[in-house]
């Protein structure tokens, strides 16, 4: 896999409020970012961004290979078994073998319940699957980690390890602590404006 | 082309009579109850309702046509679905054609076959009936189109259902006035106005909608 994402001059406005300024970095095929900041200081603006989702007020993004992303936000259909529901995006991805990713995240025994039935880290679990069977370079994680108990979390660091290991690109933003090799670390309060 | 009809099939899962999030046949019912409370108000005048009742079943399709846009769009951009699909290199353009495809499958299909019982209520002839018909089937694409744009225009605002409503009603009064039209001069140039306003309307709609879903993430 080779892949690279880059970033430069980047602005943020949310509304009145200039949330970054002047942030610029490059990321190279294997290695991981790790945005941090507290509460509100945007870092899910700026993953928004990096997908293409967000218009920067300043700055430019630029990407080799194909975008993934995880947020709080859920996007499957509620009242469809989880099965059924990550069926959609398995047929949009082209994925041909989903069965792996879901042995990997422990979905198995959740195929059949519908989706509102799940728990936060169940749903979590879920749209990670849905970003291994995605198959893409570059992953963007918001929060991965919300609501996940100490063993999920420990398969996530193992999966981003072997994404990256294989060439993949991972940018995670996260207020909480995540093992990762290889990682570099952008404090988000430095480029506060 | 595969991914437009994978699309499809999620939006008329989603939609269709039956389905998981759609109206149901909550558009159906309102419609006929129309036509069936219409006699009651105005009286058992066979010539009166003869003569009134096709414009009181174009009147009736329109409101109908309101009840499903409610959650339409909204659902989808709460969830961030559009945002899943974005990435996947699946356009909102795309997504709302696939969206007014199925929006309209949903409701009107249904809405003609309901035409023949509330045209029996309201004691219309046979050639009123076929006139009304075709008026639907030609202005119910645009009426469709004009919902979708609209819902996803709310689709982000607090009670954005009710607006939604009061802002189709303008945008949809040139098919009620060409495709109602139809019935005072029942001739082909009213059917293929209203079916070249729905074309038009048809082919805005899901520009307009997309555009709606991408200044939706700006907010």
């Amino acid at each position: 896999m080779q892949a690279r994402l880059a970033a430069s001059d980047l602005a943020c406005r949310r509304g009145e409020r200039l949330l970054f300024r002047a942030l610029s970095f490059e990321v190279e095929s294997g290695s991981a970012v790790h945005i941090a900041g507290a509460n509100g200081i945007g870092k899910s603006s700026l993953i928004r961004i990096l997908a293409g989702l967000l218009r920067p007020f300043a700055g430019t993004v630029e990407n080799d290979g194909t975008m993934g992303l995880v947020d709080e936000r859920l996007a499957l259909d509620q009242n469809l078994p989880l099965g059924k529901a990550l069926a959609f995006y398995e047929k949009l991805d082209g994925c041909l073998d989903p069965g792996r990713a879901f042995d990997l995240l422990h979905l198995g025994p959740l195929m059949d319940v519908p989706v509102r039935y799940l728990s936060t880290g169940q749903k979590k679990r879920a749209t990670l699957a849905r970003l291994l069977n995605r198959n893409c370079p570059i992953w963007l994680l918001d929060e991965p980690l919300n609501g996940l108990d100490a063993q999920a979390v420990a398969i996530v660091e193992t999966l981003v390890a072997q994404h990256c290991g294989s060439g993949g690109i991972a940018v995670v933003a996260s207020h909480q602590e995540m093992a990762l090799p290889d990682v570099r670390t952008i404090d988000l309060a430095e480029y506060a404006a | 082309m595969s991914a437009l009809a994978t699309l499809l099939r999620r939006d008329l899962g989603l939609l269709l009579p039956g389905g998981r999030g759609g109206a149901g046949v909550l558009p159906l019912l309102f419609f006929l109850a129309v036509a069936m409370l219409y006699p009651f108000a105005v009286g058992p005048d066979a010539q009166l309702l003869a003569r009134t009742g096709g414009g009181v079943i174009w009147v009736a399709a329109l409101l109908a046509a309101i009840l499903p846009l409610e959650k339409l769009v909204s659902g989808d951009l709460e969830a961030g679905v559009f945002d899943q699909l974005a990435l996947r290199g699946v356009s909102e353009e795309w997504a709302m054609l696939s969206r007014l495809v199925a929006h309209w499958l949903a409701f009107a299909p249904l809405l003609l076959v309901a035409t023949l019982p509330a045209a029996a209520l309201l004691g219309l002839s046979g050639e009123t009936t076929r006139i009304v018909l075709l008026g639907l089937l030609s202005g119910t694409p645009g009426l469709a189109a004009v919902g979708l744009a609209v819902a996803a225009l709310t689709a982000s605002l607090k009670g954005g259902a009710a607006l939604a409503g009061l802002m189709v009603i303008p945008l949809a009064v040139p098919i009620l006035i060409f495709g109602a039209g139809t019935l005072a001069r029942p001739d082909a140039s009213g059917l293929l106005l209203t079916a070249a306003i729905s074309l038009g309307l048809c082919a805005l709609a899901p520009l307009a909608a997309g555009a709606a879903i991408k200044a939706a993430r700006e907010s």
